[in-house]
C-alpha cells in the first residue's frame, strides 16, 4: 500500500528526515514511537503533502501512484488520512458543512454522485456514534471551542466518515484523559479492516493497548534505526531510548 | 508554494459575471451639470413645482460645497461636469402592463436573474427594476396595493402622493447633509418609494434591483421607505453595472422613516462592478444610507458589499424615539484594487436605545478595507446601550484593514462595548481542509463564509444563498 524509499526532507535548510524506509500493507497496524524531535511528526506531514516541508530525495509510492507527485488534495481524496497533533480551528464553518464538502468531494473523485442531504445526515450520526462524540458537536465549528478531548476525538470522526485507505495518526494520544484514550482508540481499532492501514505516531504504550501494532518502529534524528514487534514498545516504556541510541552512536 | 500561486492567480482572474451591456436606445441629456439641466430633469420626470424648486434649492447649496476627502480612500479627481446626469431607457410609451416592456429591457433583467413577470417572479418578493435613470416596473403592485401598501418608482410617487413625499422627503437625510447628498437631492432621477400603512406587515419581501447601463452616466438614485406605526417591512437591494474602462458615478440617497412600534429590515447586495485586476474602472459608490427610529421602532440594516472600485458608505440609525433599536451587520469585501471605507454611525437620542454593530471586513489582492464607526450617546439618551464588533480578515500580505472607530458619549449611564480582531487565513486552516480533500479554492470560500456566517445569517433566505456564491466567486483564489 505504501511504499517509502530512502526519503530525505529538510525545513528551509535544515535536513529533517534523513533516509526513511517503510513499508505498509493493507491490514497492518504500524507504531512509529520515538523522542522528541526525531522527526516523527515531519514524516507524517510530508506524507500528507504539508509544503512547508521540501523532499530533497527518495521515493513514496502510495496505493501504486507517486505520491510526491500527487496535491494534498489529491492524496486525500485517493485515502490518505492525517489525523492531526495539534486540528486547526475553523471558526463559523460548521462541522456538517465541512465533512459534506470533504466526504463529496472524495466522492467527486471516485466519480460517484454526491450524498443528498439525508443521506449525508444519516451518515453523520451513524460515525459520531464510533467515538461517542455528542452529536451537538458536529452543528459546530470546526475544532471551534471544542476541548482537547474532543478535538481528537473528533479527528477520529472525520476518519470513520472519509473511511481512508491509509490513516497516519499524529500523536491522537496526547493531551487525553484515560477515558477520553479508551474511546478514541477503540474508535480506532473499530474502523480497522483487511483492507485499510494505520500508522500511529506515539509516545506512549498505553495506546498500543488498544490499538495493537503489527510493527513498531524507532524514529531518531531522521532515520528509523530499530523496528520490532509490539514487544518493543513494552521495552522502551520501560527502559526508554538510551540503550537504542547508544547502539546507533557507534 | 509557487504552483499554488499559479493556480490562485489563475482563479483570480474570473471575470465579473455581470459586466454584459444591454443594447438598448438610451434617451440622454448632454454632459455637464447646470441649473439648466436640472430643470430638464425635472421636465422630463413631469415634476410638480415645488420638487423643481426643492431641486435647485439643492443644487445651489451643493455649489458652495466641497469634495469630502475625510476618508481613507484614494479618491481620483471627478470632473461634475463630464458626467451625463440623466438617461433613460427609450420606450415607446408608458406601461400598461408587462406586454408592453420592451423585450430587450426584459431580457436584461432575466439575465441578471431578476424576473419581471410577476408569474414567474421569486415567490414573494415584489420589485422595483430601475436601468439607469428611471424605473422600468414595479411588480406585485396590485397584491400590495390590496393592504394599502405603496409601492412605486420615487418619480410616481411625487406626482401621485406629493403629500406622503413632501412630508418624508428629506426628514432623514437633508440636501445640506454632505456633497454627495446635495448633489443627489439636485439631480436624482429615480428609485424606490415604499410606505406601509399604519399596523400593516408587509406581506412579501420588496426588492429594488439597480442597474446603470449606459457609458459615461451617473446613477442617482433615491429611495424613500415610510413604515408607518406598527408596521412592519423587509427590504432588499441589489446593483449591478457593465464592466467599462472609465469610472461611472454612483451617488445615492436611502432615507428610511420607522414611526412608532414598526421595524424595518434593509439588506443590501451591493455587486457594482468593481474594475479589473489592473484597477481599471469600476463604480464609484458614494452614498448616504440613513433611518430614523421613532419610540419602539426597530432599524436593522444588513449589507453584504463586494462591488465598486470604491465605496463610500454608511448606514446609520438616528434612535430618536425611547426604546428603540439600531442595528448593522455588514460584510465588506475588497479585491485586487479595491477600496472602501465603510461602516455605520448610531445616534443614541431617545432613553433605553440599544444599538448592535458587527462588522466583518475581509481584504485581498491589493486592496484596502476600511471600517468608520460613530457611536454617539446624547445627553438625554439614558440607559443607551451599544455592542460594537470590528472583525477583519486579510488575505495575503498587499492588502489592507483598518477601523477608525469613535465613540462620542454625553451620559453616564451609557454602556458601550467594542470588541475588535484581525485574523488571517492561516496556511494551517488550509492544509486541514486540503487535507480533506477539499481544494484550496473551495477552503477560503469556506472559510469567508464561516467568518461572514453571523451576517449572511441576518439575509432573507433567497439572498443568502446569493451572497454565499458571491462572496466565495469574488475571493477564489486570492490566497497565495
Amino acid at each position: 500500500m505504501l511504499s517509502i524509499k530512502n526519503l530525505h526532507a529538510s525545513i528551509g535548510e535544515k535536513p529533517i528526515l534523513k533516509g526513511i524506509n517503510l513499508e505498509v500493507k493493507a491490514g497492518e497496524v504500524h507504531a512509529i514511537m520515538g523522542p522528541n524531535g526525531s522527526g516523527k511528526s515531519t514524516l507524517a506531514s510530508v506524507l500528507a503533502g504539508n509544503e512547508k516541508f521540501t523532499v530533497t530525495d527518495g521515493s513514496v509510492e502510495f496505493l501504486g501512484q507517486n505520491l510526491m507527485e500527487l496535491s494534498i488534495e489529491d492524496r486525500a481524496r485517493l485515502g490518505l488520512f492525517l489525523g492531526f497533533q495539534y486540528p486547526v480551528e475553523i471558526p463559523g464553518v460548521t462541522m456538517a458543512n465541512f465533512m459534506k464538502m470533504a466526504v463529496n468531494e472524495q466522492r467527486k473523485f471516485r466519480g460517484e454522485e454526491p450524498l443528498t442531504a439525508g443521506q449525508f445526515l444519516k451518515l453523520m450520526k451513524q460515525k459520531s456514534a464510533v467515538v461517542e462524540l455528542d452529536s451537538k458537536l458536529t452543528s459546530r465549528a470546526v475544532n471551534e471551542g471544542f476541548s482537547g478531548g474532543e478535538k481528537k476525538k473528533n479527528e477520529i470522526f472525520q476518519m470513520a466518515m472519509l473511511e481512508p485507505k491509509l490513516a497516519i495518526l499524529d500523536e491522537t494520544d496526547s493531551g487525553l484523559d484515560i477515558d477520553a484514550l479508551r474511546i478514541v482508540a477503540t474508535g480506532v481499532t473499530k474502523l480497522h479492516t483487511p483492507e485499510n492501514a494505520t500508522v500511529v505516531i506515539t509516545h506512549y504504550q498505553r495506546l498500543l493497548d488498544y490499538i495493537v501494532p503489527d510493527f513498531v518502529h524507532v524514529l531518531y534524528k531522521g532515520q528509523i534505526i530499530y523496528s520490532g514487534d509490539k514487544s518493543l514498545a513494552l521495552k522502551l516504556e520501560k527502559e526508554g531510548y538510551d540503550w537504542l541510541i547508544n547502539d546507533y552512536k557507534e | 508554494m509557487a504552483e499554488k500561486d499559479k493556480v490562485l492567480i489563475d482563479k483570480i482572474d474570473k471575470e465579473y459575471e455581470y459586466g454584459f451591456t444591454t443594447d438598448i436606445e438610451t434617451e440622454t441629456i448632454g454632459k455637464g451639470l447646470n441649473e439648466d439641466v436640472i430643470r430638464l430633469i425635472s421636465a422630463k420626470k413631469e415634476e410638480p413645482e415645488w420638487m423643481l424648486e426643492r431641486r435647485l434649492k439643492a443644487f445651489r447649496h451643493w455649489q458652495k460645497m466641497s469634495v469630502p476627502t475625510w476618508a481613507h480612500l484614494d479618491i481620483p479627481e471627478i470632473d461634475f461636469q463630464d458626467i451625463i446626469y440623466y438617461a433613460a431607457p427609450k420606450q415607446r410609451k408608458k406601461l400598461g402592463s408587462m406586454d408592453e416592456v420592451d423585450p430587450e429591457l426584459k431580457r436584461t433583467f432575466d439575465k441578471l436573474g431578476i424576473p419581471l413577470e410577476e408569474q414567474m417572479a421569486l415567490a414573494g418578493v415584489a420589485v422595483d427594476a430601475v436601468m439607469d435613470s428611471v424605473s422600468v416596473k414595479t411588480t406585485f403592485r396590485e397584491t400590495l396595493a390590496e393592504k394599502g401598501i405603496i409601492f412605486c418608482s420615487i418619480s410616481e410617487a411625487i406626482r401621485e402622493y406629493p403629500d406622503l413625499v413632501q412630508k418624508y422627503l428629506g426628514s432623514v437625510v437633508p440636501y445640506t447633509d454632505n456633497f454627495y447628498a446635495a448633489l443627489n437631492a439636485a439631480v436624482f432621477s429615480d428609485g424606490s418609494f415604499c410606505y406601509i400603512p399604519k399596523g400593516v406587515r408587509c406581506p412579501m419581501e420588496l426588492s429594488t434591483y439597480f442597474r446603470i447601463n449606459a457609458e459615461g452616466t451617473g446613477q442617482f438614485e433615491r429611495t424613500l421607505l415610510v413604515a408607518d406605526e406598527g408596521a412592519y417591512v423587509s427590504y432588499l437591494e441589489g446593483c449591478t453595472a457593465p464592466q467599462r474602462d472609465e469610472n461611472q458615478l454612483h451617488a445615492a440617497v436611502v432615507e428610511i422613516v420607522v414611526e412608532r412600534d414598526a421595524e424595518v429590515k434593509y439588506s443590501t447586495v451591493q455587486n457594482w462592478y468593481p474594475g479589473d485586476k489592473e484597477g481599471k474602472g469600476g463604480i464609484y459608490n458614494f452614498v448616504t444610507k440613513r433611518g430614523l427610529c421613532r419610540q419602539n421602532g426597530r432599524l436593522s440594516w444588513t449589507q453584504v458589499e463586494t462591488g465598486s472600485a470604491i465605496t463610500w458608505k454608511y448606514p446609520s440609525c438616528v434612535l430618536l424615539g425611547d426604546n428603540s433599536v439600531g442595528e448593522f451587520y455588514s460584510v465588506a469585501m475588497t479585491n485586487n484594487f479595491q477600496q472602501a471605507d465603510t461602516g455605520t454611525k448610531m445616534i443614541h437620542i431617545g432613553r433605553n436605545t440599544r444599538s448592535r454593530i458587527v462588522s466583518k471586513g475581509i481584504s485581498a489582492g491589493k486592496s484596502q478595507n476600511a471600517y468608520r464607526g460613530l457611536v454617539r450617546v446624547a445627553k438625554g439618551a439614558d440607559n443607551a446601550r451599544n455592542y460594537s464588533q470590528c472583525d477583519s480578515l486579510l488575505i495575503g500580505d498587499k492588502c489592507g484593514a483598518h477601523t477608525f472607530p469613535e465613540i462620542d458619549s454625553h451620559n453616564p449611564t451609557a454602556v458601550l462595548e467594542h470588541e475588535a480582531t484581525t485574523s488571517k487565513i492561516s496556511e494551517d486552516q488550509l492544509f486541514y481542509c486540503n487535507q480533506r480533500g477539499i481544494s484550496t479554492e473551495d477552503a477560503v470560500g469556506l472559510i469567508v463564509n464561516g467568518y461572514a456566517r453571523e451576517v449572511l445569517a441576518k439575509l432573507p433566505m433567497e439572498f443568502a444563498v446569493e451572497a454565499q456564491k458571491l462572496l466565495a466567486i469574488s475571493l477564489e483564489g486570492s490566497v497565495g
